[in-house]
Formats: structure tokens, C-alpha cells, sequence
């Protein structure tokens, strides 16, 4: 935690809090039955009840609530059994009812705690204040008709999760890493799909700065970021702004403020004088939400094994890295995907050759694990390949590459190109006397004590064989022709 | 064949001795006559009421009727009916034809109920005399000796006005703080505010959501006990409905008071109360006692604190659910300058001075720093309010009350000042903010000749007591007397 702001008057430190809005996954929305899909037409996806109808009542949709159960759990935190519905009420053209209906004084879920992994190999525990429900308002479109603004209501009424951290980050790498590790979290749990590009989920940051050893000093809150190389440009921009103020012998003044990517800088959005006043008040359309005891039980024990404890599991069952576990855990499907190829496996050598050429490939083709053109068995058939002796291991990047263009098993690709190793040691001698008849200077060099030639010969033998020769019969011919290096 | 109560006309249409097309065109006859007097209609739905009519005759024929097959009753224009125009007694919604309907009003169509239009109101049911309608003030029909003009009381105005006019048989209405009770007692006529949660809130336009209740108004207590039976019952559409089964209601009103213990609570003994409404108190204890009842003296100490916290809690609430009333998607509009301006605009032009006040009472005891002040501390005096009922509960079956502390009052009386027409509901608030259910039944007259009505409070979900008492006081009663204005009348 050596990361400071270096100011006239020496480092500052900075003290973050995040909260993120994170839509719950559900066929349809927090308080009526309208469907949730992104990206239909708009106002498609809108009922009498999302369009604040005249008469028109919130009915809890019992989905929503059993996702955000599911999120407390997963993140180690208090269940309330009783929380309440409460009204946020501002005017504003998407927001139909004039009020939001969130969860204020008592929300679903109190503390918990994630911890997240940083480059350094350090490892932090963050804390969550809470996580509440609440539903989310529509979109205004202010550049689709020359004097109108248009609105989309589809997203009016669609359950969000608020969970709010703790102060507990100082960093922005900090905060990459705990939104990286929270939306890791809801994705295994089913309860966020984490797409910020599709704002499925955002940041609300909380930043302030102070001297080592301070009490916390004023805060500002940058609202709605929807990248987390974003949230991590506008802490360091917003920490930097509040330090020139404090050097310059000003007061940081507590508003909100959004974060303008293309200038790098966070500008100001309303004052704490222009603050609503939301006039909270408990949701008489609603009753408290009681949560049964042993309902909540049933969810725990449904819970898919979280990111924390997958680690440690490859990591002992398998014999791999933390690193390498760690890279393997940050998606559900790639975990799966190496349990699968590793499973009566050389664990190792699968750990190697999928962050290896395996990723790589993907990477260069622009695919993910999701849609491989690779499947896990194949590569799993590609490795017995190579520890059968039908291949050697360059050959067998070749295959892969091949396997990646085309999609192909790697038998039939190693059958179909005569890819198969040599161990005919009658070809493997006449294609090293055939090297030494070329290279004379060399094989005289060689003889006199460049013994580093050794080398360049076991490569020239490999080049003249189209690479497959069998690497280890290879060296044993070369030193039976040449002599041993003496090394 | 228009004095008829609801239980004489179903026993009438079932015995085929008059059709549900007579009975409705009848009762459209009496609405043309006398609304352009009453005004008691915002819209009229003559065409849809004959139809509604037809059918209910065509089904009797194949012997398939449901309660109120044939029934012509008044709704009020707060419950959401889809195509009907549907106003709150409010400009802003004066073109709003909801695209659906209330489940309520819905459960009276499917009983085969015929709607003769829809009844007029304060707006968004905020008053206690009609007299805050777009659509104009509705007026009593009963007239006093003086003359003047006087009103239904309210909110439910344009309803109790209709069934004590004879136009029509029974009519829906809401009541937050006494609005199908207030003008009950006003206009004559029986009806009942249920407990809260007993019908369902879905597609009623909000007043305030903790309190509203609909309820049945009619000129018996036993046809109050037939519509009810009839709106009542769980909607998973509405989280505050009860899923609890609906009783007989029509059968408690036979049941007597022989052995209940009856509750007179002294703090409903105001200063100023009319001396004939103290009689006429005295009576209906009398009668009751007569009947078999065991009288009690209870107490429900925090009443005189009813009206302020009714007046901090239901503006609160409204000020938020009328939020919604912005000209964005429904509902009238005037464009501005931008969005601020639009709604500035939209809702100046569409709400009426009574809202307008109720919105900046609520939007103040709500705002940050104050909110703690009323409208907490006004949660925690209603929590006491119903400890208060359940701890007479505790000893006593149903509790008698006046309904109001006065007689219908004139148009223009009392308007000066809103603090003296808010006095109005001082007796029917407290079961508001409770929850529990009370009922408005004519029992005399006053001096000047115009109707009073004693309120029976019962437990919660306990509507069956509260019949079986109000139908004893209604025989004891014995009222028979009728509004000088109505459908037959010579005048």
C-alpha cells in the first residue's frame, strides 16, 4: 500500500468507497411482470405498472429477491429477514412514478466482505456496508428528435442490486481488483451478468484524500462509471484534483461529479445545496419483506462453489500455482474448461499450454472460452498425443494452430498431414550425416570446443526432418555421430 | 320499482317479476331526470348499463345468475374501469380512459352488477363535501328548511347522492378518512368502509395507500352486506389484500346483538357536539341495549389526536402518489419551456387548491429535518391509536359512535377556513389509521329535518359483527324518511 499522491506538502493517501449498481438477473422485473431483455424495441417492455399508471400497484417479484439473497450469501454477508421497501421520490421525466422504490433504513442485506488479490501478491479484505434492492428508472434520449426528448421505459422497474463497500480501498488498483472480483462473484452466482458496456453494472465512486494517519477528509462521489478503467482514470484525476484544492489552501467541497473520459477529469455535477431532498419514507403499497429461515438455508446450500474456494481446490487437487489458479477462476466456464482437459492429466503441463498457446490463439483470433473453436476434449487428445510419442511438442503447436483455424480433432489433422513423429533411427542418421556433409566449418568448430554448436546441429537435423523428428532420439544419434558436448 | 332495495330486486329479477332491462332503464331515466341538478354523474354510461342489462336478463334466462345480475349501480370515479373515461374528479385526468380495470369494479361486473356511469367525487377524494370535483359540486338531496343547497358531504358525494336519490341501487365508494361514511350520514344512506385489506387497492387511483379502503354504499344495511360479499376477497395484485376468505356478510346482518358487549367510547363526546347527535347516541345505546347488548364504558385514549395525524399521514402519502400526475405519459398536459416548466405548468392547471394544499402539507412533513417532527412521530401516535382499539377489543365486540359531528351543511358553509371542514372526519378517522372497519348507518333526523347516521366500529375482519349490530340499529331505527329530491318524487 505504497501507492500516494506526491503533493507540494508531501504524499497523500487516498481513501475510496465503491457502490455498485448491479442488475439482477430475472425474466422479469422487481414489481410487475414485465420482461427484462436488453435491447428490445423501445418500450416494449413496459407494463401499466412500470409506466406509473394511475392505480397501478408494486407486487415484489419473489425471483429478485432470492438473487439477492443468493449475492448476500455469496459475499459472506448478513441476511436480513426483515427489510423494508422505502420511496426515494424526485421528478424526472424517465422516472414514471416520481419516486424510486429502494430499500433505505433496513435493506435485504448488511455487512460482508469480499477479499481481492492485488499484482504484488497481496491480498486485502474489503468490506460491504449492505446490499439493497431497488428498481431502476427509464432512459431519456436527448439526440433522437430536434426539439423532443424521447423516452424508453424498458428499463423502468428493472431490479438492481446497490452494494455499497466500506472505505476500506486506497488504491485504484484497489478498486480495479474489487470490482473485477465482485462481478466474478455475482457471475458465478448466476445474479449479474457484470456487462458494464450493456450498464448492467456501474460504479458510483467515493473518493477522498488526507495525510497519513488523518481522519477521513471531505468526499465527492463520481457518479454512474461504466468501465473499471474508468473508475481507476477517475480516482486517480478526482484524488489529484482534491489535493491541488487542499495545497492551495482550499476546501474540497462534498458533491457529485461525473467523469469525463476524453479530458481525463472529473467535472462537477450538482453541489450538496443542489441536492434533492428524496423525502424517504416507508412504501405503504408494500408489506415488509419477511424472509423465511429456512428458505434462505435452501439457497445457501444451492450455491455453486465461489471463486475463493475454487482456487484453493484446483490448487490442491491439481497441484497448480496460485497464479495459475487464480487466472483459471476469474471465469466459471475457463475452471470448468481446465478441470476437464486436466482430469487424468498431467495437470502441469495443461496449466502451461492453456495460459500458453492455448490463450494466445484465442486471443489472436479474437474468441473467447465460451466459443472455442477448441474444444476442451480435443485439446485433452492434442496433450495424449504428445505423450503417446505420435507428436513432439512443436509439432504439436502446430496442431493446435491448425486445430484453431479449422476446428478439427488433432488425430485427424497429425493423420491427415503425416504430422507423426520419426523414431526410425535409419532416417534419423541419414538426415544427420546429410546436416554434417553440409556444414563442415561448423562440425570443425564444434569439434575444437563450441560446444554451443550442439545445438544449431540438433536444429539443422529438425529442420531437414520437417520437425518431426523425435527430439530425444535426435540429441542420442547427434552425440553418437559428433560426440557429447562437454558441458 | 326505484325504492326497491338491492335484496327486493334480486328476489324481483329472480322471480322474473321484473326484467334487469326494466329495472336499468328505470334507474337511466332517473339519471337524466336528476343529475343535471345533483350533478351527482361525472359521465354517464347509459348505452354500456343497457347492454350490461340485456345480458344479465339473457343470462337469468338460461338460469346462470351471479349475485348482482341485473343490479344498477353508481361507481365512483376513482376505480380505474377500462374504456370508460375515468377523471378522480380532477382536470389533470380529464382525458384518461384507463386501458384496464379495477379489481374491485371488475368483481361487481363479473357479478353481473349494470354501471349507470361513473359518480362524481372530490378531487382525488380529498374532501369532505364534493365541493373540490372539476366537475362541479354535487348537491345534497335532502333539502333543510332554510332551503339552501347542501352538500352530500364527501369524498364519495356523487355516489351517496346517487343511491339517496334513487338513481341508483348501490354505488362503489373509497374511504381514507371517512368518505363513504361522512356522506352516508349526510345523504340518508348505509355504508361500510372494510377493514384495510379486505378489497383490493389494484386500479382505485391512490390517495393515500395506507389508508384507503373501498366499500360498498346502499340504502340497507343488508344490500351494503350483498356488494360488499361481492367486492371483496384477496388479489395478488394488491401485496396489502388479505388472503383470507370472504364471510357471509348478508347472513350476519340476521345474527342480532343477544349477548355482545357493545363499546361507547368516551373521548368521541367532543366539546361543540350538536345536542341532537348526542340523542340520537343515546338512542342507538338505548336500542342496542334493548336488544340484548351488554353497553360499556371504554376509552380509546389517543382520539384527540386523530385528525393531526391523519393530516400529516395522508398528505404525505398523497404528495408522493401524485407524483406521477406529471403530463409525461397520460393524463392532460401544458408543454413549457422544458421539463421543469412542463410540470410546473401541467400540474398548476390540473390540480385544484385542496390538492395543491394536501401536496405542500405532505412534501413539508416528509422534507429532511422535519420528517422526524411529524411524520414519524405521527406513525408512532397511529401505532398507539390502534393499540388503543385493540385494547377495547380486548373487552367489548363492536364500539358505537356518531358518524359525524354534524348534520349535511350547506354549499359555502364552512369553507372558509380547511382546518374547520377537516373537523369533519374526527369520527371517522381513527378507524382509518387503525385499519379496522366501521360502518355509517341512518338512524334519525335533526331538527332542520336532515339525516344522522351512528357509526359501528368492529374488529379487524371482523365485518360481521359490525353488520349484525348496524342491521339491529337500522330495525330499532326504524328510518324511513327520504330526500326531498329523488327519482318518483313530485318535486
Amino acid at each position: 500500500m505504497s501507492y500516494t499522491i506526491d503533493g507540494t506538502t508531501g504524499p497523500w493517501e487516498l481513501v475510496i468507497g465503491l457502490e455498485v449498481h448491479a442488475q439482477v438477473i430475472s425474466k422479469s422485473k422487481l414489481f410487475s411482470g414485465a420482461a427484462t431483455d436488453f435491447g428490445s424495441e423501445p418500450n416494449t417492455q413496459v407494463s401499466f405498472v412500470d409506466a406509473g399508471f394511475p392505480g397501478m400497484l408494486p407486487v415484489i417479484n419473489r425471483e429478485c429477491v432470492a438473487q439477492a439473497v443468493r449475492t448476500g450469501l455469496g459475499l459472506n454477508a448478513q441476511i436480513n429477514l426483515v427489510s423494508r421497501f422505502d420511496r426515494k421520490n424526485y421528478f424526472y421525466a424517465d422516472l414514471p412514478q416520481g419516486y424510486q422504490i429502494s430499500q433505505y433504513e433496513h435493506p435485504i442485506v448488511g455487512m460482508g466482505t469480499i477479499d481481492i488479490e492485488l499484482e504484488s501478491g497481496e491480498t486485502r479484505s474489503i468490506g460491504i456496508t449492505r446490499l439493497h434492492l431497488e428498481q431502476d428508472a427509464g432512459k431519456s434520449m436527448h439526440d433522437q428528435h430536434a426539439s423532443k426528448s424521447l423516452i424508453d421505459l424498458n428499463r423502468s422497474g428493472v431490479a438492481l442490486m446497490e452494494i455499497v463497500s466500506e472505505p476500506d480501498m486506497r488504491t485504484p488498483e484497489e478498486a480495479g481488483a474489487y470490482i473485477r472480483k465482485l462481478r466474478t462473484i455475482l457471475r458465478y452466482l448466476g445474479t449479474c451478468d457484470g456487462n458494464m458496456d450493456e450498464g448492467s453494472m456501474r460504479a458510483d465512486v467515493n473518493v477522498s484524500v488526507r495525510k497519513a494517519g488523518e481522519a477521513f477528509r471531505t468526499r465527492c462521489e463520481i457518479k454512474n462509471v461504466n468501465s473499471i478503467r474508468f473508475v481507476m482514470q477517475a480516482i486517480e484525476a478526482e484524488a489529484r484534483r482534491q489535493v491541488e484544492i487542499w495545497e492551495s489552501g482550499g476546501e474540497v467541497t462534498q458533491e457529485t461529479r461525473l467523469f469525463d473520459p476524453a479530458r481525463g477529469e472529473t467535472r462537477s455535477m450538482r453541489s450538496k445545496e443542489d441536492a434533492h431532498d428524496y423525502r424517504y419514507f416507508p412504501e405503504p403499497d408494500l408489506l415488509p419483506l419477511v424472509l423465511d429461515e429456512a428458505w434462505v438455508a435452501t439457497l445457501k446450500t444451492e450455491l455453486p462453489e465461489l471463486p475463493d474456494a475454487k482456487r484453493a481446490r484446483l490448487m490442491q487437487d491439481y497441484g497448480i500455482s496460485r497464479y495459475e489458479s487464480a487466472i483459471f477462476v476469474m471465469e466459471q466456464v475457463t475452471a470448468d474448461f481446465f478441470e476437464t482437459v486436466a482430469t487424468g492429466r498431467d495437470a502441469k503441463q495443461v496449466a502451461n499450454w492453456m495460459l500458453g498457446d492455448f490463450f494466445a490463439a484465442l486471443n489472436r483470433t479474437g474468441r473467447s472460452i465460451e466459443n472455442s473453436p477448441v474444444s476442451a476434449a480435443d485439446l485433452g487428445a492434442l496433450l495424449d498425443l504428445i505423450k503417446d510419442g505420435t507428436i513432439n511438442g512443436k509439432i504439436a503447436k502446430e496442431v493446435l494452430e491448425l486445430m484453431v483455424e479449422t476446428g478439427e480433432a488433432p488425430g485427424a489433422i497429425v493423420e491427415a498431414r503425416g504430422l507423426r513423429q520419426v523414431t526410425d533411427t535409419g532416417a534419423i542418421d541419414a538426415a544427420i550425416d546429410q546436416v554434417i556433409a553440409a556444414n563442415p566449418d561448423k562440425l570443425a568448430e564444434y569439434k575444437s570446443g563450441k560446444d554451443k554448436l550442439f545445438g544449431f546441429f540438433v536444429g539443422q537435423v529438425m529442420k531437414a526432418m520437417a520437425g518431426k523428428g523425435n527430439p530425444a532420439l535426435v540429441n542420442e544419434a547427434l552425440k553418437q555421430k559428433i560426440g557429447a558436448p562437454a558441458a | 320499482m326505484l325504492d326497491m332495495s338491492i335484496a327486493e330486486a334480486l328476489a324481483a329479477l329472480a322471480a322474473k317479476k321484473i326484467s334487469a332491462v326494466e329495472l336499468t332503464d328505470a334507474h337511466i331515466s332517473a339519471v337524466e331526470a336528476l343529475n343535471p341538478r345533483l350533478n351527482a354523474f361525472i359521465t354517464i354510461t347509459a348505452d354500456q348499463a343497457r347492454a350490461q342489462a340485456r345480458a344479465a336478463d339473457a343470462a337469468r334466462a338460461v338460469g346462470n345468475a351471479p349475485a348482482l345480475s341485473g343490479i344498477p349501480i353508481a361507481m365512483k370515479d376513482l376505480f380505474c374501469t377500462e374504456g370508460v373515461r375515468t377523471t378522480a374528479g380532477s382536470k389533470i385526468l380529464e382525458p384518461f380512459i384507463p386501458p384496464y380495470e379495477s379489481t374491485v369494479s371488475a368483481r361487481l361486473k363479473a357479478a353481473g352488477a349494470v354501471m349507470l356511469g361513473k359518480a362524481n367525487l372530490d378531487e382525488f377524494a380529498m374532501g369532505s363535501s364534493n365541493i373540490t370535483s372539476a366537475y362541479g359540486a354535487v348537491e345534497n338531496p335532502w333539502q333543510r328548511d332554510d332551503g339552501a343547497k347542501l352538500v352530500p358531504g364527501g369524498s364519495s358525494g356523487g355516489s351517496a347522492a346517487a343511491v339517496a336519490a334513487r338513481m341508483a341501487m348501490g354505488a362503489t365508494g373509497t374511504d381514507t378518512g371517512g368518505s363513504i361514511r361522512q356522506p352516508a350520514s349526510f345523504t340518508g344512506i348505509a355504508g361500510i368502509k372494510p377493514t384495510y385489506g379486505r378489497c383490493s387497492r389494484f386500479g382505485i387511483v391512490a390517495f393515500a395507500s395506507s389508508l384507503d379502503q373501498a366499500g360498498p354504499m346502499a340504502r340497507t344495511v343488508e344490500d351494503c352486506a350483498i356488494l360488499l360479499g361481492a367486492m371483496s376477497g384477496f388479489d395478488e395484485r394488491d401485496s396489502t389484500s388479505a388472503d383470507r376468505p370472504v364471510p357471509d356478510f348478508r347472513a350476519a346482518c340476521a345474527r342480532g346483538v343477544q349477548g355482545l358487549r357493545i363499546g361507547i367510547p368516551r373521548e368521541y363526546r367532543v366539546d361543540g357536539m350538536a345536542p341532537e347527535i348526542e340523542t340520537l347516541w343515546q338512542s342507538g345505546i338505548d336500542w342496542l341495549k334493548r336488544a340484548g347488548a351488554e353497553i360499556i364504558d371504554v376509552s380509546l385514549p389517543h382520539t384527540k389526536y386523530g385528525l393531526p395525524v391523519y393530516y400529516i399521514v395522508a398528505p404525505a402519502e398523497a404528495s408522493s402518489n401524485l407524483a406521477r400526475y406529471d403530463g409525461v405519459r397520460f393524463g392532460a398536459r401544458v408543454d413549457g419551456a422544458d421539463l421543469i416548466d412542463l410540470y410546473e405548468r401541467t400540474r398548476a392547471a390540473g390540480f385544484g387548491a385542496e390538492v395543491k394544499r394536501r401536496i405542500m402539507i405532505g412534501t413539508y412533513v416528509l422534507s429532511a429535518g422535519y420528517y422526524d417532527a411529524y411524520y414519524l412521530r405521527a406513525q408512532k401516535v397511529r401505532a398507539l391509536m390502534l393499540r388503543d382499539f385493540n385494547e377495547a377489543f380486548a373487552t367489548v365486540d363492536a364500539i358505537l359512535t356518531p358518524t359525524a359531528p354534524s348534520a349535511a351543511f350547506a354549499i359555502g358553509e364552512k369553507m372558509d377556513d380547511p382546518v374547520t371542514m377537516y373537523l369533519n372526519d374526527v369520527f371517522t378517522v381513527p378507524s382509518n389509521l387503525a385499519g379496522v372497519p366501521a360502518m355509517s348507518v341512518p338512524a334519525g333526523l335533526d331538527a332542520r329535518g336532515l339525516p344522522l347516521g351512528l357509526q359501528v366500529i368492529g374488529r379487524h375482519f371482523d365485518e360481521e359483527t359490525v353488520f349484525a349490530v348496524s342491521a339491529t340499529l337500522e330495525r330499532a331505527a326504524g328510518f324511513t324518511a327520504m330526500p326531498a329530491v329523488r327519482a318518483g318524487a313530485s318535486s
